[in-house]
């Protein structure tokens, strides 16, 4: 299983007041 | 891994070279950097660094139980807390996992005695952890002492 991850800090974070899940935020210098 | 993020976490990844004003926002002084943020806008997990699968599963664990924590979802965040430290008993993280689930059951139901009995179940399996230093002034005073 592959991790989907998102680019949108912001959707996530309103997404996060929805779900009650936290938003992981994984910030890297990697290319994608 | 991934499943456990997938299950528990809304997640995003930030490049550098892309995204350098949400490096900023967030005050990430280095890579590879990762937070945990509720929908409260609360950071509940800050990780900076590699570390090995366990550990690093372990920290995701903690930022799960910990945003449980802070919804006040008292039996959740004790039953992650609880699974983390049974699950990754070698981790750095596992003291720190029993010392807040022995928070959850002062908070959820204002029974001290995880807390107090915290420090001795602790000097056995963890003597150096900071958190059985930190667990110490919960443990009852003898008369006089």
């Amino acid at each position: 299983m592959t991790i989907e991850w998102g680019t949108d800090v912001d959707a996530a974070l309103s997404e996060a007041r929805a779900a009650s899940r936290p938003a992981l935020l994984y910030f890297t210098a990697a290319p994608a | 891994m991934a499943s456990f993020i997938e299950k528990n976490f809304l997640p995003v990844r930030i490049q550098v070279k892309e995204q350098p004003a949400t490096f900023r926002r967030f005050g990430v002084l280095w890579t590879p950097t990762l937070l945990a943020m509720d929908g409260e806008g609360h950071e509940r997990l800050h990780w900076v660094g590699y570390a090995p699968a366990d550990d690093f599963l372990a920290q995701l664990e903690m930022g799960a139980a910990n945003a449980a924590f802070g919804r006040k979802q008292w039996e959740e965040a004790g039953r992650r807390y609880r699974e983390l430290a049974e699950r990754h008993p070698a981790s750095e993280a596992a003291p720190e996992a029993w010392y807040w689930e022995a928070a959850t059951h002062y908070m959820g139901k204002k029974d001290h005695l995880p807390l107090e009995t915290l420090a001795s179940r602790l000097e056995r399996r963890y003597p150096n952890s900071i958190w059985t230093k930190k667990a110490a002034p919960y443990v009852p005073q003898e008369p006089g002492g």
